[in-house]
């Protein structure tokens, strides 16, 4: 292996590189991020191999930091997912993202008989566990399990 | 978001169980009353339910309150397509209190938040129905003289029945000591096997109906419904496997008492009515004292 890998997405030399999303969520992550409407310069990669995820996804994202709780909410999609916050082209801080204790408005409740898939109702669920990631919907009460999970 | 609401049993606590249940033996005393002169009530039933309604309205009336409403959605403006928050708040200016029965699971927690006065959850689909968990208790708490220390089996249909699972819940206030007898098809599911291991309460399965409920004080049947199961033959397979008689009463405990939350369909045989441990009837109209107590307490009466 050569000693400097050839980088898959350019560098930065501000802002946030989001690592270890898996592939088939990353269009979800951008999504939840609200990159798909912001200004600054985003870059991202797809199906990239990973020992870890088979293929992942990187994204970078100029000039933006995350607060923890805007971050946290793709730990529903990306568990995994490494933050790296990157000031002139060096890394100075990592993260990981965490489960949130609630979930608003991301996740749909996998009973089709919620009043939140019968009417417009926003999403709200209690995290009962972290790991695998398991959500209590706050009307149904039914539990939604990391397998359901489907994000809106 | 109203706090007054009862949507869920878990939203009282265990003092406010046991208060209610005392207000209950109160209007049980004088159901008569005139606490609800001035105010009206919306009974909104989105879908029918002749013995919840009547129980209702019995309670509501005894208090000396109004009652506007409907008895099922083909007469309200539901057929018109309007949502059940406009519903809701439409209603909920009109009136003191809503009390409300849905088909959709979640639609009474949802009412809450969008109405500006208290909702009592009537039914919210295979939710939750926590004024007949609070009957349950009642009916317990006066045949037993008490909640604490009892043993509860719970017969039938333990998987989807939502008066099972209520009750369960409520009673883990209590140290109960569950035995729970169905076909491995039905039996208490999983959440709430792992819900008694983290709150150290002790429970049993069983698949046999026998001579085991000796030991019972209380003995909560169920019906099993057709309804619940996607192949008729699993149902065919189940349907008669539990059914109480009245011989197999002969050893059981003085103070037992059988409840079931009603319409029983074969599972109790009519020969067992007559024994004076059967109380499922009794339990009905314990339902109306225990409704006044919670309508009173949702508005602070």
């Amino acid at each position: 292996m050569n000693a400097k890998k050839e980088l898959q997405v350019s560098a930065i030399e501000n802002g946030t590189v989001i690592d270890h999303i898996p592939a088939e969520y990353l269009f979800q992550v951008i999504n939840i991020l609200g990159l798909d409407t912001c200004e600054n310069s985003v870059t991202f990669g797809n199906n990239l191999g990973s020992d870890k995820l088979g293929k992942k996804a990187i994204i970078k994202v100029a000039d933006i930091f995350f607060e923890d709780d805007e971050i946290n909410k793709i730990s529903l999609i990306a568990p995994h997912a490494k933050l790296n916050i990157i000031k002139n082209y060096q890394v100075v801080e990592k993260k990981i993202v965490e489960s949130p204790d609630k979930v608003v408005g991301i996740a749909k409740c996998m009973n089709p008989k919620c009043i939140t898939n019968v009417e417009a109702v926003t999403t709200r669920f209690k995290v009962i566990e972290k790991t695998p990631i398991t959500l209590k919907c706050h009307y149904c009460e039914k539990i939604t399990d990391h397998k359901h999970i489907e994000i809106i | 978001m109203d706090n007054k609401s009862l949507v869920s049993i878990d939203d009282y606590t265990k003092e406010e169980i046991l208060e209610v249940l005392a207000r209950a033996a109160e209007f049980e005393k004088n159901p008569n009353c005139n606490l609800l002169e001035g105010k009206v009530v919306a009974s909104l039933f989105f879908e029918p339910s002749t013995r919840t309604r009547l129980s209702f309205e019995t309670a509501i009336s005894r208090m000396g309150g109004k009652i506007v409403g409907f008895t099922d959605s083909s007469s309200s403006s539901v057929t018109k397509g309007e949502t059940l928050k406009d519903t809701t708040k439409m209603v909920s200016n009109y009136c003191d209190l809503v009390v409300m029965r849905h088909p959709i699971e979640g639609s009474a927690r949802y009412a809450s938040e969008v109405s500006d006065v208290p909702v009592i959850n009537a039914g919210d689909g295979a939710n939750q129905h926590p004024t007949q968990t609070m009957l349950d208790l009642y009916s317990i708490y006066k045949t037993q003289g008490t909640l604490e220390n009892l043993n509860i089996f719970m017969v039938g249909d333990l998987k989807y029945g939502r008066t099972v699972h209520s009750l369960l819940m409520a009673m883990s206030h209590f140290n109960p000591t569950f035995h729970f007898i169905a076909p491995k098809e039905l039996e208490i599911p999983l959440a709430y096997k792992i819900f008694m291991d983290k709150n150290n309460i002790n429970y049993h399965e069983h698949t046999e109906f026998n001579d085991i409920i000796n030991e019972a004080d209380i003995l909560y049947m169920t019906r099993v419904q057709r309804e619940r199961f996607a192949d008729p033959l699993e149902y065919e397979k189940v349907k008669n496997v539990y059914i109480l008689k009245n011989d197999m009463l002969e050893n059981t405990r003085e103070n037992l008492r059988i409840l079931h939350p009603l319409p029983r369909v074969n599972e109790i045989a009519v020969d067992v009515d007559t024994n004076p441990k059967a109380y499922y009837f009794e339990q009905a109209l314990n339902g109306v004292y225990a409704r006044q107590a919670i309508i009173a307490k949702a508005l602070d009466l």
